[in-house]
């Protein structure tokens, strides 16, 4: 156990670091300064780049020395424009976390049981349904699927007379009702994660009822009188969750920052948004933060997969 | 006598439309023992599975099965669960449980299927069904997951199930297939004694017709889906209408009898002081050595067996040798090897493993051209070479179009063995060829093994637990036992003059061939086939096993009640020798204190014990 978290810690440091280099070599925050108007004089600028640790005449070696030691202590530095990162990025990830947790769990959750809803017969009139239904919305990109959903909304706002759904930003500004408000901002995003997760999670848990289903266990517990609704409930949809969990965990952690169209739509001040508009105002520092974020996340999420893998397959207990 | 379960004008066709099963008719009283013989591919499995509702959705089933009066084809789903287990239960081929439920859980499910028990009741039961299917420390079994089971505890714990609900009949199919012989005799014991106290019937489906001859009442011989004969057991060998089939089947059964000589020719493969280890389970740092220091070569155009009960090393010896990590390889040290000179030399040695492992979505075609492929042939060639494999192992070029499930386990090995030889190699290490097969589709095999040998000269490993099989194959025995090889050589003297007392004892648990004519008595626990080969069962017989290890298991220290430890030092194998307790105290403390190593006999025979019997005869 300990090796294995030794090990993901490997692979989000060389993740983050990879990141760092990639953001450093590949944006130019001294173009970015100069371009401001009024033009500032150029002395200024290494003097706001140095004091940023983002100084183009040091090799970037150093820097990344640098940043990395100053990541050690918790501290990733300040934006371009002095705010420091560290709030931010913890401000963003919640939004993002809110956002992700909510539209991935639902997903995960209605993907499973339609998966398994499907496969309990296969080739039937709800099966067809399913299958299709994932087909398409699979092959709907997520920025489609969003406008969709804002137009359908906005439909039913203007038959409703009331705003029933809203869908810019996180809440609206001094509206009563914090928690209501927050909810109903909540679920035309969450929507669009959901639709994706579920699609892809119906499509993966029916194959893999099917083999189960059609296996020798499957027929045996079958044949000890067992009724096939049983038989799906308690054997087949508990063995499939042990493959299922490990793939909703990396799941998860692709949409962390993989929801940058999805909040961009929705005004959603989350992780994908901020990577977007920090790339393109060339700020290094939140770009090598928000990597840093996703690297860790993936080794958070892959040691928790870890251990919940034992707790659902006694086969991989020690 | 009023049948309990009335079969008539049963047919089944699958979908694509293979008839397995065309117009079978029997009846089956209480108490009786019916037994339905026949080679892979007859529709014994089919007309099992018919019989309980479970085959696939797509198989068109015709005729009727009627279990006390009343027809269970065409009954709804809902009906049909009410009907299986409770009166008519199966033991599966493959010991079948959910992977992530406890044993004993999946029983109590059988038990409160169809009573209104409570779950602490149910859970009870459970162990009691575990305890009269002969398993002795069932509590600890009732709490252990399907993986921690040995082989024979698989079959007990399926025989509990069955008998969960006392059904009226138990359709057991191939009920050991796979098992030790020691072990095989004993699940079938267990299963008569089983049926014997429920009064049930027991429908017993194998492809053994000497097995069905001594266990069962009646005999069905099925050929290609149709009922072949049908009749006592008595008779079953002798009577006058005796089918076509049945001496097949006989013939084939393998006897002892056969001599090799060492080949005169360059040595392929030679082994020296192997060892494997794996890290133990629970206990830190310790170490467990699956193979422990074993040595052999092996010379073109020549098969070495590696015998031993399951669990003694075999396999991981042959990985070992595949790894090309260690040894001399075709006159090459394989440690030496750089990583292009070893993906060379992997084409002049291939392995074939047990059973069926090919993709099951490839064609038999596609996977003989993979190896081809990979090697960077032309496609033209690879088009010209695949049928000429087929052909090489005695299968129709037609039968590339077919997948996997479509062919019989004969042929799948069959196709197996064609994609190890696609590369032209020289050496085959085979793992386990026959023990899927059913005894005629194994001659054919070997037959099949033996003219490749000569028209190729290739060489073998074979590992294998079957030793009567494996003599009409291999020129030379390497004899294992907890990893390391207690005798070693050719194949005459090993299987004539065993001098070491572990091969004599596997030798004696061969079954005599042919099979007994008058019906032996059915004394439970000392029939033919299989005697145990050491101590008592369940757990300690199937307890030939090294610390922390179930001999049946496929990894150590994963069975349940586990045996004690091995005496230190000494030889390993005095506490279960049958000659050790008769010798005199200064021999017997040699034996206790020294580790014997493999000295010679003869030129080509070593043993691997201080007092072996020498030129006796078996």
């Amino acid at each position: 156990m300990l090796r294995r978290c030794l090990g993901r810690m490997v692979i989000a440091v060389a993740g983050a670091s990879l990141a760092y280099f990639a953001a450093t070599l590949a944006l130019d925050p001294r173009a970015s300064l100069e371009s401001r108007s009024p033009r500032p004089p150029r002395a200024a600028v290494s003097a706001r780049l140095a004091s940023l640790g983002l100084d183009d005449r040091v090799p970037p070696a150093r820097r990344y020395a640098a940043w990395a030691s100053r990541v050690a202590r918790g501290d990733f530095g300040a934006t371009l424009d002095g705010m420091p990162v560290r709030g931010e990025l913890l401000r963003r990830a919640g939004a993002s976390l809110r956002l992700v947790v909510a539209g991935g769990g639902v997903g995960w959750a209605g993907g499973v049981l339609l998966g398994a809803v499907g496969a309990s017969r296969p080739r039937g009139v709800l099966d067809r349904l399913i299958t299709a239904g994932a087909l398409v919305t699979m092959a709907v990109p997520a920025f489609a699927l969003a406008v969709l959903l804002q137009t359908a909304a906005q439909g039913v706002n203007a038959w409703a007379g009331v705003p029933v759904f809203a869908w810019t930003g996180e809440y609206t500004p001094g509206a009563a009702g914090a928690a209501a408000d927050r909810l109903r901002h909540l679920l035309l995003p969450a929507t669009v994660l959901t639709l994706g997760q579920a699609a892809m999670c119906a499509r993966y848990q029916r194959g893999l009822m099917l083999d189960a289903l059609s296996s020798d266990w499957g027929r045996a517990a079958l044949a000890r009188g067992l009724r096939r609704r049983t038989v799906l409930r308690r054997h087949a949809l508990r063995v499939t969750l042990a493959p299922m969990t490990t793939f909703a965990a990396y799941g998860f952690a692709a949409l962390l920052t993989g929801t940058a169209v999805t909040e961009k739509i929705f005004a959603w001040h989350g992780l994908g948004e901020w990577l977007i508009d920090s790339i393109a105002a060339d700020d290094v520092n939140a770009v090598a933060a928000c990597g840093c974020a996703t690297a860790m996340t993936v080794a958070l999420v892959g040691l928790l997969a870890d251990l919940a893998h034992p707790a659902l397959d006694p086969r991989a207990r020690p | 006598m009023t049948a309990v379960l009335e079969v008539s004008g049963l047919g089944v066709t699958f979908a694509g439309g293979v008839r397995a099963v065309r117009g079978v008719a029997f009846g089956v009283a209480p108490g009786e023992v019916f037994a339905v013989v026949g080679e892979s591919g007859a529709g014994k499995s089919a007309t099992a599975l018919a019989l309980a509702g479970l085959l696939p959705a797509s198989a068109r089933i015709q005729g009727s099965v009627r279990l006390r009066g009343r027809e269970l084809l065409g009954l709804p789903e809902r009906d049909l669960a009410a009907v299986r287990s409770k009166e008519i239960a199966l033991v599966f081929q493959d010991p079948a449980f959910t992977p992530v439920h406890r044993i004993g859980a999946q029983i109590a499910e059988a038990v409160r299927a169809h009573r209104r028990v409570s779950r602490r009741a149910a859970a009870a039961r459970a162990v009691g069904l575990l305890r009269l299917a002969g398993i002795q420390d069932a509590a600890a079994v009732a709490r252990a997951y399907p993986h921690q089971l040995s082989g024979g505890q698989s079959r007990r714990a399926m025989i509990a199930v069955a008998m969960a609900a006392d059904p009226y009949v138990i359709v057991a199919d191939e009920p050991t297939a796979g098992l030790d012989p020691p072990v095989r005799a004993r699940v079938l014991d267990t299963l008569r004694t089983v049926q014997r106290r429920t009064g049930a019937a027991l429908i017993l489906i194998t492809h053994d017709l000497g097995l069905a001859v001594e266990r069962a009442d009646r005999i069905m011989v099925m050929r290609a889906g149709r009922t072949a004969r049908i009749g006592p057991a008595a008779t079953a060998l002798t009577g006058p209408s005796m089918p076509r089939a049945a001496p097949a089947l006989l013939r084939s059964v393998p006897r002892l009898g056969h001599t090799g000589g060492r080949a005169n020719a360059p040595t392929v493969l030679a082994v020296h002081g192997l060892v494997k280890e794996y890290p133990a389970r629970g206990v830190a740092r310790r170490r467990m050595r699956a193979v422990d220091g074993v040595g052999f070569d092996v010379r073109a155009g020549e098969a070495l067996g590696l015998v031993g009960e399951s669990g003694c090393g075999k396999t991981t010896t042959l990985k070992e040798i595949a790894a090309l990590r260690t040894g001399v390889v075709f006159g090459r040290d394989a440690a030496s090897l750089s990583a292009a000179q070893r993906r060379e030399l992997r084409r002049d040695l291939q392995l074939v493993f047990q059973g069926h492992a090919l993709d099951p979505r490839m064609t038999a075609g596609a996977i003989l051209a993979e190896p081809l492929r990979a090697h960077g042939r032309r496609r033209s060639e690879i088009a010209a070479r695949v049928p000429d494999l087929l052909h090489l192992v005695g299968l129709d070029p037609a039968h590339a179009a077919r997948r996997p499930d479509e062919l019989s386990g004969g042929q799948r090995q069959r196709v197996g063995i064609a994609r190890a030889l696609a590369l032209d190699p020289r050496l085959l290490l085979l793992d386990e060829p026959f023990s899927a097969l059913d005894v005629s589709t194994q001659a054919g095999v070997v037959a099949l093994l033996r003219g490749l040998k000569t028209r190729l000269g290739l060489a073998y490993v074979i590992a294998a637990h079957d030793l009567a099989v494996l003599r009409l194959l291999a020129d030379r025995v390497a004899v294992m036992r907890r990893g390391r090889i207690v005798e070693l050589g050719d194949a005459g003297a090993v299987y004539g003059t065993p001098a070491h007392p572990y091969t004599r004892t596997l030798l004696d648990a061969v079954p005599p061939s042919p099979p007994p004519r008058e019906r032996p008595g059915r004394t439970v626990g000392d029939s033919w086939p299989g005697r145990a080969v050491e101590g008592p069962w369940p757990s300690r017989a199937v307890g030939d096993s090294w610390p922390g290890r179930a001999v049946e298991g496929p990894w150590p220290g994963r069975a349940v009640g586990d045996p004690p430890p091995d005496p230190r030092g000494g030889c390993p194998f005095r506490t279960r020798c049958p000659v050790f307790p008769a010798l005199a105290a200064p021999s017997r403390r040699r034996c206790a204190e020294q580790d014997p190593a493999l000295r010679h006999l003869a030129p080509d025979h070593a043993v691997a014990c201080h007092f072996p019997s020498q030129g006796e005869p078996r």
